[in-house]
């Protein structure tokens, strides 16, 4: 732990990682551009006054698809790390994770009855569908957060322990449920259910995007307010309390921004696993566990990651598509063997 | 100045704390013996509002300890636990200088504080050093640092409750460790500390609250509480008590 790197440095090599991840999450994909020109087009659409010659095209892809789902990957994959950084901080446990408090699975099975729902009703209407599926997933991963929070609350205190035991609970109970829909779904709801449960960029569209964008920059301005409050809490919740932190609010705040942040990212995208877990891990490994630093910096990681794992579920077996969530979990489950492995030293 | 007045406190059906009343004065170091499970870690747990009174009630420069803002208390009573219990690699520094969150006196004025209270529990040394990495009792002195630093450098109407903050330390620093919070009271803040050993109460305390059972044995100076009657009473131990040779506080040795 000694060598660990100095914050300016880690901020500096997150953010050139993060405009990389961003420039090939738009130049690659089925339709590959020249790097040079996607750079072009892109300081174009920014306001540059370059030359339009022969960029008519570029522009047009990165408009239209490049662009919306690059800006989904980023605010996924940053409040998925920030919810992360926020559970393992009210469970004091750096392996703890979004999926605990039984948003992720909430937000599924609110999913999951849109999809199956509205095949049952033959079938939503085209411009009502995808809102409603957002919100339906939303709603879900809220209530079962609330209801998570409620079984943990005994006189006027919330009990950690009991949160997560009633979180593992409720997850199994929202998971068979949803394992029930998928079994009374007809064929093309399954595939729809399927690639949703597994999570997946594709599809992006402003529409979605928006108010997982307003989420995201809440929960990002939000929680590193909280960080000296969210450093004092990994001492012990009465330790916390000596030093003048509202405990009980704090536990609120850090349950309710997760609840949001992860609801929306299910919402906009599906279930993607292991990125809450493993982002705050590596940023702790690199840089300590301090919250000033560690939210911040989560955030950068948590976009570039999800954005170059994205690029690998567009390109590994194009022209067809991976689900997203099959490929971080196809890191992240090692890794965190790995981690369990390796001590907590 | 912290006061508690006819405290009770129930568990269940069971009382396990009856009829405590003590004030805390300024400058005085206040040592709290009894046998396991005679009621000291509850006796803390009221005193610094972690536990509800059954009946009585704690106050802090005469206001109910409930009245406060968080950080206002947090700016006159400091509270070690027997146990921390944290599992992230903080360096020491950043540890101690949570001891500072309750308080707006910047980054510099913080960090000599820091030092000054890492110093006094004898643990400058330990500073870059990852909290994970340090022993038992390393980690107990780094606690120690971080509640002196809260109330640094220490003064009238600012209290310190220690529960057991010498159970993992080698013999000197328990002496270094009582020392210093022999001198923090020096400045004028007052102590509440939980011991178990005899002579480190009888050496550093000015007044010693005796528990068994839940109530209050006896609470007076060393010399008129650590007498052989009262702790064969209270512990069942057959003691000799001497002054010692050189200081003339009481001596305990078992028989």
């Amino acid at each position: 732990m000694t060598t660990q790197v100095k914050p300016r440095g880690l901020f500096i090599g997150l953010t050139l990682l993060c405009l990389l991840a961003i420039w090939l999450s738009l130049a690659l994909g089925p339709v590959s551009l020249p790097l040079f020109d996607t750079l072009r087009a892109a300081l174009r659409m920014l306001g540059v006054p370059l030359a339009p010659d022969g960029l008519e095209q570029a522009e047009l892809i990165l408009g239209q698809i490049r662009l919306p789902r690059t800006l989904l990957g980023l605010a996924v994959g940053g409040v998925l790390a920030l919810s992360g950084v926020a559970m393992q901080g009210l469970f004091r446990n750096p392996l703890a994770d979004p999926g605990l408090v039984g948003v992720s699975s909430g937000a599924a099975l609110g999913a999951a009855i849109a999809i199956v729902g509205g095949s049952f009703f033959g079938g939503l209407p085209e411009w009502l569908g995808p809102y409603l599926l957002s919100v339906c997933a939303f709603l879900g991963g809220l209530g079962v957060t609330a209801l998570v929070y409620r079984l943990g609350r005994r006189n006027g205190q919330t009990n950690v322990a009991t949160m997560l035991l009633a979180g593992i609970a409720l997850t199994a109970l929202a998971s068979s449920a949803v394992g029930l829909f998928t079994y009374l779904a007809d064929d093309a709801t399954l595939r729809t259910l399927t690639f949703w449960n597994l999570g997946s960029l594709n599809g992006a569209s402003y529409a979605r995007l928006w108010p997982l964008l307003i989420i995201s920059a809440g929960v990002a301005l939000w929680l590193p307010r909280r960080a000296k409050a969210l450093n004092a809490l990994l001492l012990g919740e009465s330790e916390a309390g000596h030093l003048g932190i509202d405990v009980e609010r704090l536990k609120r705040e850090l349950v309710f921004c997760t609840a949001l942040g992860v609801g929306a990212a299910v919402a906009a995208a599906g279930m993607i696993g292991f990125v809450g877990l493993v982002v705050p891990h590596l940023v702790r490994l690199l840089a300590g566990p301090d919250h000033k630093v560690l939210l911040p910096a989560s955030v950068l990681a948590g976009a570039s990651l999800l954005l170059l794992a994205d690029l690998v579920a567009r390109l590994a077996l194009a022209p067809a598509e991976l689900p997203i969530g099959i490929v971080t979990a196809f890191i992240g489950a090692p890794f965190f063997l790995y981690l369990l492995l390796r001590g907590r030293a | 100045m912290l006061r508690a007045q006819n405290l009770h406190i129930h568990r269940g059906r069971k009382t396990v704390l009856s009829d405590v009343t003590l004030q805390l004065e300024s400058g005085e170091v206040l040592g709290v013996l009894g046998p396991n499970g005679a009621g000291k870690s509850t006796l803390l747990g009221a005193l610094c509002g972690e536990l509800a009174a059954s009946a009585g009630g704690i106050s802090l420069d005469g206001q109910a300890l409930s009245h406060w803002t968080g950080p206002q208390r947090a700016q006159r009573l400091a509270v070690l636990p027997q146990v921390s219990t944290l599992d992230f690699a903080f360096r020491v520094e950043e540890v101690v200088g949570m001891g500072r969150l309750p308080w707006q006196s910047g980054r510099v004025r913080d960090d000599e504080i820091i030092a000054a209270a890492l110093a006094a529990a004898d643990a400058g040394h330990l500073s870059g050093r990852s909290y994970l990495a340090l022993s038992g009792g390393e980690r107990q002195r780094v606690h120690l640092a971080r509640v002196l630093a809260q109330l640094w450098p220490g003064q009238a109407g600012q209290t310190l409750l220690l529960d057991e903050p010498t159970s993992m330390l080698d013999p000197l620093h328990q002496h270094t460790t009582l020392q210093a919070v022999r001198e923090f009271a020096d400045r004028g803040a007052a102590v509440l500390v939980i011991l178990h050993d005899l002579n480190l109460a009888a050496r550093y305390c000015d007044r010693i609250l005796l528990l068994e059972g839940g109530r209050p044995v006896a609470l007076d100076t060393p010399q008129q509480v650590l007498r052989p009657d009262t702790l064969q009473a209270v512990f069942g131990l057959e003691v000799l008590v001497q002054p010692h040779p050189e200081r003339g506080h009481p001596l305990i040795i078992a028989r």
